[in-house]
């Protein structure tokens, strides 16, 4: 904690557009066999992955903030990830 | 006549993303008087970008004249402070110049604002400006890029920029670029945190709309290869990590709590004192542009520019995107507009865009700093020297009433504690002075 709250409270403060559907896609089995769902719930500056207790990994996609560093680590094969569709996602109001 | 298409042409140049590179390039293409679209897949321009925030601006002044008086900027850089950070201690060197406003060399800026200001530019010179769409694929005939698909549509045009940033899907999708290697990216955790102007002015020691720009390095990563940054604005701070891909997952670490890990040290923290949080975000950067540029750059009817190419340089000192992002992309408007004129649009006019490069600072400084990235990969940058520094000058400060050694004498007993071997740092000092 620093004093400007955790990730959750942080981010409630960004200004999003949500889409119906998600734009991130998680093959649980390759996630789970080759690590890459641990890697990516600590990598991911916006917690939008979190390990469940039977070790599958929950994707909030509305949290996400779009930079691809989930992408860029995940073994092949085990994540499918693109931008939101167009006028969608976040909208950095600072940058 | 090779790189000649026959189809039904909607515009002379599409751009592919509002971002520094492709609104300078498509800012440069209509006051060339070419029929230009900007595409973007924000709700404006903008509003997908994040940096750090410190733009070495002169290469502006060819496209803007007034650019630092005109452009929504926050201050203008005057003072840098290089900071090896320890957990209980810092090595600073701290340089302020008045020269460097005279005239200004850097400026502080935030994307949402420069962004959208550029590419209101853009439509007053004749862009169309098309926000909120997002380009899925390229359109090729034969091995020459037409056009662009978004959803259902397509547009065709003579000649794609494709200025879509760091992730680079459009050359990847195309199969121009390979996906990057981890060692090659890292990313940046950003937050602005709002505070009194007057606030800001008194604790940096600045004036009017003069600011200062931290490099940090050490400590403020967890020792994660990479460095943290904190820019003052006018009436904000951004401050940050930027953290190296393959390092922070060798590191086990979580990327926020390295943010939070440096935004709480006792060394940045009353900085930030009373601040409010304007906005927490995220964004990928590059470690290794000298390499990612060495790609191709260029198809026949396609030139990659920015981000997209590679075009950034992480000297630890400073990273540099804008600016070449910009000189990019005066580049590749250059290359466009010949080609235009030429009606030729095959891979020989795309070349002539290395050429553009290579006469100015991009291309230049692209191959001086080839081997930056090597120097960045030393493990001792990230937490040995700093705590070798702090040890040499505590020696010097602490009169502890031992009898006191000459400075020579004090440096080296404080290396030969550090343990680290001679000619491993004379190794890495070399390595430094070739390499920046
Ligand atoms: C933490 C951090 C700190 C940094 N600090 C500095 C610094 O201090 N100084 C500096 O000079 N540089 C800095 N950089 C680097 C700098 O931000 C980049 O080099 C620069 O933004 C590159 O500009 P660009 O126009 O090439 O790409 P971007 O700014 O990324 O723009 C790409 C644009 O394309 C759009 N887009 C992407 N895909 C599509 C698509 N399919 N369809 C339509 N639109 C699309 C995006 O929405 C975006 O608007 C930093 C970067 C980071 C992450």
């Amino acid at each position: 904690m620093t004093g400007f709250g955790d990730v959750t409270q942080r981010l409630a403060g960004n200004s999003y557009t949500v889409d119906e559907e998600s734009h991130i896609e998680i093959d649980q089995d390759l996630a789970r066999k080759t690590g890459t769902g641990k890697l990516l719930v600590k990598v991911c500056p916006a917690h939008v992955y979190s390990e469940n207790e039977d070790g599958t990994i929950s994707v909030i996609f509305a949290a996400c903030m779009e930079c691809g560093t989930c992408l860029a680590v995940a073994s092949p094969g085990s994540l499918k990830w693109h931008y939101p569709n167009g006028g969608f996602g976040i909208a950095f109001r600072e940058g | 006549m090779a790189g000649e298409e026959a189809g039904e042409i909607d515009f002379d140049v599409i751009v592919i993303g509002g971002g520094v590179a492709g609104a300078v390039c498509a800012y440069q293409l209509a006051r060339a008087g070419k029929q230009v679209v900007l595409i973007e897949r924000g709700e404006q321009p903008g509003s997908k970008n994040l940096s750090g925030g410190v733009f070495y601006c002169r290469v502006m002044e060819q496209v803007f004249p007034n650019f630092v008086d005109d452009a929504p900027i926050e201050r203008r850089i005057t003072r840098n402070v290089l900071s090896f950070l320890n957990p209980t201690s810092h090595f600073n060197i701290d340089y302020w110049d008045q020269r460097l406003a005279e005239p200004v060399n850097a400026v502080t800026v935030l994307r949402a604002r420069l962004d959208a200001w550029l590419s209101e530019k853009c439509e007053e010179a004749g862009v169309m400006v098309m926000s909120g769409v997002r380009v899925d694929s390229l359109l090729f005939e034969g091995d020459q890029v037409v056009g662009v698909k978004a959803g259902e549509d397509e547009l065709h045009a003579h000649v794609v920029v494709a200025a879509d940033g760091v992730n680079s899907f459009i050359a990847q999708g195309a199969g121009i670029r390979a996906k990057e290697a981890p060692q090659s990216l890292a990313v940046g955790v950003k937050s602005v945190i709002g505070l009194p102007r007057t606030v800001i002015e008194d604790r940096f020691n600045l004036t009017g709309d003069n600011g200062v720009a931290y490099a940090v390095v050490g400590d403020c990563t967890q020792a994660v290869a990479g460095g943290g940054f904190l820019y003052t604005n006018k009436e904000s701070v951004s401050v940050g990590v930027v953290l190296r891909l393959d390092d922070l997952e060798a590191k086990g670490l979580t990327s926020s709590e390295v943010h939070d890990h440096f935004l709480q040290h006792p060394a940045i923290a009353p900085l930030l004192r009373d601040g409010e949080l304007r906005e927490y975000g995220c964004h990928l950067t590059i470690e290794n542009g000298p390499r990612m540029v060495s790609h191709d750059v260029t198809r026949p009817g396609l030139i990659i520019i920015g981000d997209a190419a590679g075009f950034t340089l992480n000297t630890g000192l400073t990273i540099r995107g804008m600016d070449l992002a910009a000189g990019s992309g005066i580049a590749a408007a250059k290359t466009i507009v010949r080609a235009l004129e030429l009606g030729s649009y095959g891979q020989q006019a795309m070349d002539d865009y290395r050429n553009q490069l290579d006469a100015t600072f991009v291309g230049a400084d692209m191959k001086t700093y080839a081997r930056a990235p090597e120097f960045l990969e030393v493990p001792r940058m990230y937490k040995e020297y700093g705590l070798l520094l702090a040890d040499i000058f505590h020696d010097i400060y602490n009169h502890d009433t031992t009898p006191r050694k000459h400075i020579a004498a004090t440096a080296f007993g404080a290396f030969k504690r550090s343990k680290m071997k001679l000619f491993t740092t004379i190794g890495d000092v070399l390595k430094g002075v070739r390499a920046l």
